[in-house]
C-alpha cells in the first residue's frame, strides 16, 4: 500500500514534537476525520531555522508531517509557502489514491503555521 | 522472525487435514456430481457426506443445507430470497445497525427496491434488544436478519430470545442469523436458536475460501438464487465446487470434534490478552461485553491515537491484526459497529482487534503485551490530542 520512501517516514518521523516559544503554530484537521496535523516553527530572518511536528492519524498524515518539516526546515517563508500538498506527496514517491485528499494536509498546516506568524509579527508592529 | 496472526476472524489459515482431504478432488476425483458414471457418483458421495457434516455441525438435516459461494453470498441469499418469494405478504425487514455489511448493504438495496427497513439500534455492549425486534413487528413484516455475534466487537446476540418472540408471533415471519462469526466457536444448533435461515462460511473455520452454506429450514418459501441446471435442489445453479466443498465439510468435522476444547483454550488467551491490556496501558476502552463475547475476539480503542499507524507498527513487529478506523474500513468513516455503540468518532479511529485462533499460544499473547505499550506510547507522543487531554487516565 505504501512505498518504502513513505514507511521510512512513518516508521522513524523527522522532527517530532513541539517548540515550547513558537514563533508560529498552525493546525489543521479534526478528530472526527481521523486527521489531527500541528505544526511549530521557530523564524529567524525571514528563514524557517526550526520545525517541529505532532499528528493524530494515519500512516500518510505521519509520513506527509514528517516529510513537509524535512523539506522546509531553513529554507525562506517564500519558499516554503510555495511548497503544496500535491509537492509533499511528490517528494514521498506517491501516496495510494484514497490518501490523497483525507491525510495529506500537511502543507496546510504549515502555511497555517506562516500565517500565525505573520499574524503575531504585524500585531508586534502595531503596538 | 515468526508472524504471529491475530486476524482469525478475518479469515484462518487452511488446515493440512483440509488440504489434503481436498487434494484428490482437484486431480483424479474431478467428476461432474451430476453425472451418472461412477467418476460423477463419487464425486456426487463426497458431495453428500460434506452435506452431512456440515448439517452435523449445526444439528440441521443434511437436506437444509445449501452449498454457496460463502458467507456474503449466504447473507444475500436469505434477504433476497426471502423478500422476493414473500412479497405478497408484506414488504417490511427488521435488522440491526451493526450487521456485516453483507446484510446492511443488501438491505439497502432492498429499500431501492420498495422494501421498508427497519434497522434496531444497540446499546453499549453492541445487544440487540429482544423487546424492540418484538416492537417493531407489524402487519407487513415478512423477515428480521440479527446476526448471532458481531464480527468486530464479539458480542453475542440473544438469537434465542428473538426467535421465540418471532414464533411466537400470529404471522409466518420468517428469521435469519449471520452466524460466520459462531459457528465452530460456540454451539450453534439451529433448532436452540430458533431460526429458519443460517450463513455459514468455511474460510473463518480453517477450510478453504469461496465457499460456505445457508441453511434453509424444511418448509420456507424462498426464490432459488442462481437459476440454471437442477444442482442444490434446483435453489442455486452451477456446477458444484466439489474440492472446496470437500474441505468446508472436512473442516467442519474437524472443529465439531475439539469445539469445547478450543472455546477454553481461546477464551483463556482472550481473557490473559484483556487483562493484560486494561492493566498496562492508561486511556483504553474494551469494546463489547466482558463476558458474553466470542472466545476469540478483542476489541479495544486506545484513546489519542488512529488505528492504521497501530497496525502498521504491529505489523513492522510481525503482528496481524485490523482496526475499526475510517482508513482500514476503507471509508471516511470509522466502523459502523463503533459508533453504533456511542463511541465518539475520535475514540472509534483508534480501535484494534485482535482474534485468536488454535495456533495461538500464551507466549504469542505475551509477545503482543511486550510490544503493545510501547507502540501505543510512541504515538502518543506524538500526538496532539495527547498533550492536550485534560482528564486523568481511567480505564472503562
Amino acid at each position: 500500500m505504501y512505498n518504502e520512501k513513505v514507511m521510512d517516514h512513518f516508521s522513524n518521523p523527522r522532527n517530532v514534537g513541539e517548540i515550547v516559544d513558537a514563533d508560529g503554530v498552525g493546525q489543521v484537521g479534526n478528530p472526527v476525520c481521523g486527521d489531527i496535523m500541528k505544526i511549530f516553527i521557530k523564524v529567524r530572518d525571514n528563514i524557517i531555522e526550526d520545525i517541529k511536528f505532532k499528528t493524530f492519524g494515519c500512516g500518510a498524515a505521519i509520513a506527509t508531517s514528517s516529510m513537509v518539516t524535512e523539506m522546509v526546515k531553513g529554507k525562506s517563508l517564500e519558499e516554503a509557502l510555495k511548497i503544496s500538498n500535491k509537492t509533499v506527496a511528490e517528494a514521498l514517491g506517491g501516496l495510494p489514491p484514497v490518501k490523497m485528499h483525507c491525510s495529506n494536509l500537511a502543507a496546510d498546516a504549515l502555511h497555517a503555521a506562516i500565517e500565525d506568524f505573520q499574524k503575531k509579527q504585524s500585531k508586534k508592529g502595531l503596538e | 522472525m515468526k508472524k504471529i496472526y491475530m486476524d482469525h476472524a478475518g479469515t484462518t489459515p487452511m488446515r493440512k487435514e483440509v488440504l489434503e482431504a481436498m487434494m484428490p478432488y482437484m486431480t483424479e476425483r474431478f467428476g461432474n456430481a451430476s453425472t451418472i458414471y461412477s467418476l460423477g457418483r463419487e464425486a456426487k458421495m463426497a458431495l453428500e457426506d460434506s452435506r452431512e457434516k456440515v448439517a452435523n455441525l449445526i444439528g440441521a438435516e443434511p437436506g437444509e443445507v445449501f452449498f454457496t459461494a460463502g458467507g456474503t453470498e449466504s447473507d444475500n441469499w436469505a434477504l433476497r430470497g426471502i423478500a422476493e418469494a414473500n412479497k405478497d405478504m408484506g414488504n417490511h425487514i427488521i435488522t440491526s445497525c451493526i450487521e456485516h455489511h453483507a446484510v446492511l448493504h443488501t438491505c439497502q438495496d432492498l429499500e431501492k427496491q420498495g422494501y421498508r427497513v427497519t434497522y434496531l439500534p444497540v446499546d453499549r455492549y453492541g445487544f440487540v434488544a429482544p423487546e424492540h425486534v418484538k416492537n417493531s413487528i407489524t402487519d407487513d413484516t415478512i423477515l428480521v436478519s440479527i446476526m448471532h455475534a458481531n464480527n468486530e466487537i464479539g458480542t453475542i446476540e440473544p438469537i434465542a430470545d428473538i426467535g421465540k418472540i418471532i414464533k411466537r408471533q400470529k404471522r409466518k415471519i420468517y428469521f435469519h442469523t449471520d452466524a460466520v462469526q459462531t459457528v465452530g466457536k460456540i454451539p450453534v444448533k439451529v433448532d436452540e436458536l430458533y431460526v429458519d435461515l443460517l450463513s455459514v462460511s468455511s474460510h473463518k473455520i480453517y477450510g478453504p475460501k469461496g465457499i460456505g452454506a445457508l441453511y434453509i429450514k424444511k418448509g420456507t418459501k424462498i426464490k432459488p438464487f442462481i437459476t440454471g441446471g437442477a444442482q442444490e435442489r434446483q435453489k442455486r445453479a452451477g456446477t458444484e465446487n466439489i474440492p472446496a466443498i470437500v474441505g468446508f465439510g472436512k473442516a467442519c468435522e474437524l472443529i465439531e470434534a475439539e469445539l469445547e476444547q478450543q472455546y477454553e483454550k481461546l477464551s483463556r488467551l482472550r481473557d490473559r490478552l484483556i487483562r493484560g491490556i486494561m492493566e498496562n496501558i492508561p486511556f483504553v476502552h474494551l469494546n463489547g461485553h466482558p463476558t458474553m463475547r466470542l472466545p476469540h475476539n478483542v476489541n479495544v480503542c486506545f484513546e489519542f491515537i488512529e488505528g492504521e499507524s497501530l497496525l502498521l507498527n504491529l505489523d513492522m513487529k510481525d503482528i496481524c491484526a485490523s482496526s475499526g478506523s475510517a482508513c482500514t474500513s476503507g471509508s471516511l468513516e470509522p466502523s459502523h459497529v463503533l459508533l453504533a455503540i456511542g463511541l465518539p468518532h475520535e475514540i472509534a479511529h483508534g480501535s484494534l482487534r485482535l482474534t485468536l485462533g488454535m495456533d495461538n499460544t500464551e507466549e504469542d499473547v505475551d509477545f503482543v503485551l511486550e510490544i503493545l505499550p510501547g507502540i501505543v506510547n510512541k504515538l502518543r507522543e506524538m500526538s496532539p490530542l495527547f498533550a492536550e487531554r485534560k482528564e486523568m487516565p481511567k480505564n472503562v
